[in-house]
Order: C-alpha cells, then sequence, then structure tokens
C-alpha cells in the first residue's frame, strides 16, 4: 500500500467506531430482518477471501449461541450456492434435502424447514450472505416479499461495506508504525471536547502548516 | 459451416459482408412461420426430441426420478489463460440448485437431452472466470439451449459474456438467462441476444407473459414452484431461477418441432404465443 494511503486509512481507523459497535449493526440487521419477515431466525455470513470461506457474523433466533465465528466452505450448500452466483434463492422444505440437514446441523444444531438467502452485493463485490429463516408458513410466498427482501440486503449491503472497508482500514494499520501514531493522534482528537477539542484541531492544523 | 459472405474479398480472412446483384438468387430462405403462429402450431404435440438442452449451473443429481437420463454432465475449471477445462463431472450437485432448473426442464420437454455443465462448486473466489468459460466451453459444442439460472455482476465480466451471447446467438445457441431477483446491474440476462426471464406468480408452468418494458423480455413461474432437489427429492422455490428453465422448455418444444428457426425466430414465436398476447392461446 503506497505510504499515502496507509496513513488515509489509519486517519480513518483512528475515528472509526470499534470493533465491538459493528457486532452491534451486523446484530441489528439480523434482528430486523427477522422481525420484517416474521421469521424465527437471521443471519449474516460474511465472506472472506483470505480462507476462501464463509463466516458466520451475526445470528439472531432461538439458537443463537455460539454461532458466530463458525465456518464453512464458500462453494458448498444454499449459502455458497447464493454467494457463488449472487442470486437469491426462497426454499421451503428444506430439510428434505439430507445433505443440506447435515450441513446445516453440523454448523448450528438447528434445521430450519424453510429459508430465504440472498446475496449482500456492493457495487461489483458480494460480501455475504444474508438468511431468514422459518417464516410463519403462509399460503403463497409472493413476489412482494423477494422485493421487500431484495431492498433489504440492499440496505444491509451498505451497512456491511462500511464495516469490510473499516476492517481493512485497520488492517491496514496493523504493524505500520508511522500511521499507528497517526491514527493515535486522530484518535486522541476525536475524543476531545469542547475547548479542548478546538484547542487539539487548532494544534494539528499548526504542526500541518509546520511540517508541510 | 454455412458461409454468409457471398461477395469475398482477396483476403479470405477478410470477407466483404455484402450481396452481388446475381447473388441474392443464391440464398432462397424457406419461411418456416405461418401467417398465423399460435400454440396448437408452436408447441402442440411437442416433446423437446432431438433438443439439446444446456443446464449451466451447479451439476445435476444423476438418477433423480424428476430428471431422468443426464445426456452428459461435465465440471469446468480454468487453465492458466483462464481458457474452461471441461472434465466429466462425478460429483453430481453440490447444492440441488442445477438438479432443479434441470426438473423444470424435465418436466414440460419430457424428450429433451439434458446436459449438465457444472460451474458452482470449486470455491467463490474463482466463479466469475468459471463462469465465463463454462459458458464458452457450453457454446462451442453447440447446444440447442443453454440455460443461465445465474449471472455475475462483475463488469469485467460483461464484455466476454456480451462476446459469448453474440456467438452463440449466430450459431442459433439460445440461451435463456433469468433476470437478477434484485435491483442489481448484472449480466448476461441484459443483452438482447439472450431471452432474458422474471417469474409470475401464477402456478400454471405453461403460463408465460411477454414484458412490454425489456429488459426482462418474459415472465414465467417462479413463485412456490415444486422443484427436483438433492436426494432424490423435492423442495418448494421461488426464484426467477425456476422461471428461466420453464420457458428453456418451453423453447426446446418450439425448436423440436421447428428445428430450422433462428434464434430471432424463436424469441418472436414466444411472443406470439405468451400469453398476453396469443389471446385464444390462455393455457
Amino acid at each position: 500500500m503506497p505510504e499515502n494511503e496507509g496513513l488515509h486509512a489509519a486517519v480513518a481507523a483512528g475515528v472509526l467506531p470499534a470493533e465491538d459497535e459493528f457486532a452491534l449493526l451486523l446484530r441489528s440487521i439480523v434482528v430486523v430482518a427477522r422481525a420484517i419477515f416474521g421469521a424465527r431466525g437471521s443471519s449474516i455470513f460474511l465472506y472472506e477471501p483470505e480462507t476462501d470461506e464463509l463466516v458466520f457474523a451475526a445470528v439472531a433466533g432461538d439458537d443463537e449461541q455460539g454461532l458466530v465465528g463458525k465456518r464453512m466452505p464458500s462453494s458448498r450448500g444454499i449459502a455458497g450456492w447464493v454467494l457463488s452466483s449472487r442470486t437469491p434463492l426462497v426454499l421451503e422444505d428444506v430439510q428434505q434435502d439430507p445433505r443440506f440437514a447435515r450441513d446445516v446441523a453440523e454448523g448450528t444444531g438447528y434445521v430450519p424447514k424453510g429459508l430465504m438467502a440472498v446475496p449482500l452485493l456492493h457495487d461489483e463485490t458480494v460480501l455475504g450472505v444474508l438468511q431468514v429463516l422459518d417464516r410463519p408458513e403462509r399460503a403463497a410466498f409472493s413476489l412482494r416479499e423477494m422485493e421487500l427482501l431484495g431492498l433489504f440486503a440492499n440496505q444491509a449491503s451498505i451497512a456491511v461495506a462500511l464495516l469490510v472497508a473499516a476492517r481493512r482500514a485497520r488492517s491496514a494499520l496493523a504493524g505500520h508504525g508511522d500511521a499507528a501514531a497517526v491514527a493515535a493522534l486522530a484518535a486522541a482528537v476525536e475524543a476531545l471536547e469542547g475547548e479542548r477539542r478546538a484547542a487539539g484541531i487548532a494544534l494539528v492544523d499548526a504542526l500541518a502548516r509546520i511540517l508541510a | 459451416m454455412t458461409s454468409f459472405a457471398l461477395h469475398e474479398s482477396a483476403d479470405d480472412e477478410l470477407p466483404a459482408w455484402s450481396l452481388p446483384r446475381d447473388a441474392a438468387e443464391r440464398i432462397p430462405i424457406d419461411n418456416l412461420l405461418p401467417a398465423r403462429v399460435d400454440r396448437d402450431w408452436a408447441i402442440g404435440g411437442a416433446t423437446g426430441a432431438g433438443i439439446s438442452v444446456c443446464i449451466l449451473d451447479s451439476g445435476i443429481e444423476a438418477s433423480h426420478p424428476l430428471v431422468g437420463e443426464i445426456k452428459s454432465a461435465v465440471n469446468i475449471s480454468v487453465d492458466e489463460n483462464e481458457n474452461p477445462v471441461a472434465a466429466d463431472d462425478t460429483e453430481g450437485d453440490l447444492c440441488g440448485h442445477g438438479t432443479a432448473c434441470a426438473g423444470v426442464v424435465r418436466a414440460l420437454a419430457p424428450d429433451a437431452e439434458i446436459h449438465s455443465v457444472r460451474v458452482i462448486g470449486a470455491g467463490f473466489s474463482g466463479s466469475g472466470s468459471v463462469l465465463i468459460a463454462g459458458l464458452r466451453w457450453a457454446v462451442q459444442q453447440g447446444y440447442d439451449i443453454v440455460n443461465m439460472s445465474l449471472s455475475t455482476t462483475k463488469r469485467r465480466f460483461g464484455d466476454a459474456l456480451h462476446e459469448l451471447a453474440d456467438t452463440a446467438y449466430f450459431n442459433r445457441s439460445i440461451l435463456v438467462a433469468s433476470a437478477h431477483n434484485m435491483p442489481v446491474e448484472s449480466y448476461p440476462w441484459r443483452f438482447s441476444s439472450v431471452i432474458s426471464v422474471g417469474s409470475h406468480e401464477e402456478p400454471d408452468p405453461l403460463v408465460f407473459y411477454a414484458n412490454p418494458n425489456p429488459p426482462v423480455e418474459f415472465f414465467a413461474r417462479g413463485v412456490d414452484v415444486d422443484v427436483a432437489w438433492l436426494g432424490g427429492g423435492t423442495i418448494r422455490a421461488t426464484g426467477n431461477s425456476f422461471a428461466t428453465p420453464a420457458i428453456a422448455a418451453i423453447a426446446a418444444l418450439v425448436l423440436s418441432k421447428h428445428p430450422g428457426l433462428t434464434p430471432f425466430q424463436l424469441k418472436t414465436v414466444l411472443y406470439l404465443i405468451s400469453n398476453n398476447v396469443g389471446g385464444e392461446a390462455r393455457a
């Protein structure tokens, strides 16, 4: 990474929310998804390019304990197909699929009866997969629900894209001594309030003019 | 292969695409379309016999009772130049989706030849390259119909897919491609050389509609469809993925009865027999 980009990323990282706030954001997405569709559960898998795996990033539902952080191959199962094809799927009676049931049960201990899975697409990139598990049974699924799923997934994708960019910035910062100092300065200024903040910004501004 | 360049220049590799004054009589073409095209003329009694349908997807489960015989099955990977490498596919279907598409085709066109070209399953990282390689390989095989219930959002693949779609069109291979279910830009369904398909909510698999406002050209049954799935069973599924093979199958029916149709003529026939155009032909 060029020096300037590293420093810019460092400044960004210095003022970014902490990782636990991102966890709250992801959890909020699955909680809302669950509520919108009146579903039993919802989950987000994020794609991790380094390992070519899908990682459970957030879960809402009855069986959410211990799932976050679990991994599965990126091309496996329904989530893998949705990721690779970048296409949503809505399935009922998935328990009839023994391989699906086994895969999911191994990962979660819970086999849904039906699921909606939608790719988290941001521009040209697919960031992961959002799943909504076990909607209440209705006479028929409607295209309107499919549209709603797509709209919500688009909104969720923007949030996830911001998260991924922030993590990348933090990653760029790691092991970068000069950038770390700049990030620490940015974080310190960000934490100031009132007059001290104004004075801090004036100090940084003066420093920038001296160094220019 | 017949050349349509009748007035060739000195350099055979650079034919002049023109028609000399005395050459028109050398290219008579029988008009295969009657004065009135209706469903009975187009698909009445047709079974898809003699037509090859390629399912470009996650593979197909062998011996699934709703799919029956699979004429061939290959798994696509890419070499260092991103050219397709086809190997016999012994893994079947890694997801269930390809089996579902094959089952929809079999249900409507029972005598069509079904071929599986697997482009999903080698990991996500190379999936765009493998998709293009798989389509290239399918076009090279000259399948009558290629069902693509998937797309890519990567713009850098758009040009290659566009070129392949046009090559297929001129080679009389019909690409039937799913429109995306979400409001995103993806390919190849947006290209005019393919037949693009979205969903309607009605239960009849032979009911389909022409769209007066493309790029999606036809709507077929795509909601709450009972489809073949892994383990010899079925699943109830929703998505344009499942509407697409319905149109692929209806296209196979038309071609099995009228094998000389060009992709342009076939699309015209589909338009004329669609339920919002054909009128009396409502199923």
